[in-house]
C-alpha cells in the first residue's frame, strides 16, 4: 500500500508551512506513522534547520534527480523519530531545477517505504507551487488570520480548484490570537471560514513554544501548539474530531441555508 | 485627553471587522476579475436596459458581485415603481 501525499503551501510566505510541514510529520510519527517529508523550496531550504538535521545534509533533491546519487542516499533520518525521513532541498538552485513530472516520480519511489509523503511548498503559486502541488493526494493550506494571508489563500485555492484532477484541500488557521479575537482585532476563524469556504482541519494557537522548538531544531508536541498539530494529524488520519475553537455546525447550517442549501 | 482617546476608542470600528469588509470586497474583484468601478458600469448599463421597460428609481437598483461558499453570484436587487397603468385609469370610478 502506498503513502497518502499531503502538500503544505499557502500562497504567501511566512504563514507557516516549514512549521507545520515539520510538525505535522512528527505529531504523525508519534502516532506512530512512517513519514517522509519533501522540502521543495528549491533555493530556501528551511525544513531541515526547523527539524534539526541541517549538519547531517549529503544530498538533496535536485541530485536524485540529476542522478548524481540514489533517492535514498538523499534521505535524512531524524535522531529523536527514527521514523521520520527528510529529503531535503538544494541550496545553490532555483524552482526550475525540478519538474512536477520529476516531482511525481520522486514521490512515487519513496511512496512504497511510507505511510505518508508531506510535501512542503515554497511561498508563490509559480513553477515551485507547481512542483509541491503535482503529487498531491490532498492539499493543506496554511493561512493566518490576516487580510494579506487569506487573501493568497484564496487565490491558492482559486488555482487548485482549476486543477485537473483537482486535490482536496483543507484549511489550517495559523498563529491564532486569543487576546486579539477578544479585543476584536483580529479576523476570527468563523471569519476566516466564512470567506474562503473550504473545509477546515485545524486551527494552531499562537504559541511561543514553535519558535522556541525551531531555535532548538526540536519539535515540541507537548506545547499547546504541539497539541493543536496533533489534533490535524488525527484529523489527517480520518479520525472524527469536532473542532472546538472552529466554526460550529450552527453556524455552518446556517451559512449553507443562507448559500443555496447546498453542503 | 484620555476620556477622548477612550471614547474615541469605543466608537471605532473593530479592525477585525474592517479586515473582514475590505477582505469580501477585493476577494469579489479578485475572483471575478472585476474592479468595482467596472461593476458600477455594468450597473448602469443593466439600469438603462431595464428602464426600457420598466420604471425604476436608478438611485434603488442593486447590483453586486457576492460571494455565496466557493462561488460568485451576481445578485440584482431592482425595486419597479409602481406606474400608472392605463387600463386600471380607465376602470377608475371618477371616469366612469
Amino acid at each position: 500500500m502506498g503513502a497518502k501525499v499531503v502538500t503544505v503551501t499557502s500562497g504567501k510566505g511566512g504563514v507557516g508551512k516549514t512549521t507545520v510541514t515539520a510538525n505535522l510529520s512528527a505529531a504523525l510519527v508519534s502516532l506512530e506513522k512512517r513519514v517522509a517529508c519533501i522540502d521543495a523550496d528549491i533555493g530556501l531550504r528551511n525544513l531541515d534547520l526547523i527539524l534539526g538535521v541541517e549538519n547531517r545534509i549529503k544530498y538533496h533533491l535536485v541530485d536524485v534527480v540529476e542522478g548524481r546519487c540514489k533517492l535514498q542516499d538523499a534521505i535524512v533520518k531524524h535522531k529523536q523519530f527514527p521514523n521520520l525521513s527528510i529529503i531535503p532541498a538544494a541550496q545553490d538552485r532555483d524552482k526550475s531545477a525540478i519538474s512536477p513530472t520529476q516531482m511525481v516520480a520522486i514521490v512515487n519511489d519513496l511512496s512504497p517505504h511510507y505511510d505518508y509523503i508531506i510535501i512542503d511548498s515554497p511561498a508563490g503559486i509559480e513553477r515551485g507551487f507547481r512542483n509541491a502541488v503535482a503529487p498531491a493526494q490532498e492539499v493543506l493550506i496554511v493561512t493566518n488570520p490576516e487580510v494579506s494571508a487569506v487573501r493568497d489563500a484564496d487565490r491558492v485555492i482559486g488555482l487548485l480548484e482549476a486543477a485537473n484532477p483537482r486535490p482536496p484541500a483543507r484549511l489550517i488557521i495559523n498563529r491564532v490570537k486569543a487576546e486579539m479575537i477578544k479585543r476584536g482585532d483580529m479576523l476570527t476563524p468563523d471569519d476566516v471560514f466564512d470567506m474562503l469556504s473550504i473545509p477546515l482541519i485545524g486551527i494552531i494557537p499562537e504559541d511561543e513554544a514553535v519558535l522556541v522548538a525551531g531555535n532548538r531544531g526540536m519539535p515540541d508536541l507537548g506545547s499547546r501548539a504541539g497539541h493543536a498539530f496533533k489534533t490535524i494529524a488525527r484529523r489527517l488520519m480520518g479520525e472524527e474530531i469536532p473542532l472546538k475553537d472552529a466554526p460550529t455546525p450552527g453556524l455552518f447550517r446556517r451559512l449553507t441555508r443562507l448559500f443555496g442549501g447546498r453542503t | 485627553m484620555p476620556i477622548w482617546d477612550r471614547l474615541w476608542g469605543r466608537r471605532r470600528t473593530s479592525s477585525g471587522s474592517t479586515a473582514k469588509e475590505r477582505l469580501q470586497m477585493v476577494l469579489v474583484t479578485d475572483r471575478t476579475d472585476l474592479s468595482p468601478e467596472k461593476i458600477e458600469k455594468m450597473r448602469d448599463e443593466i439600469t438603462s436596459v431595464i428602464s426600457k421597460y420598466f420604471t425604476v428609481n436608478p438611485d434603488e437598483v442593486k447590483i453586486n458581485v457576492e460571494r455565496r461558499q466557493r462561488d460568485s453570484w451576481l445578485v440584482a436587487d431592482i425595486p419597479l415603481l409602481r406606474s400608472v397603468n392605463k387600463t386600471s385609469e380607465s376602470l377608475d370610478p371618477d371616469d366612469a
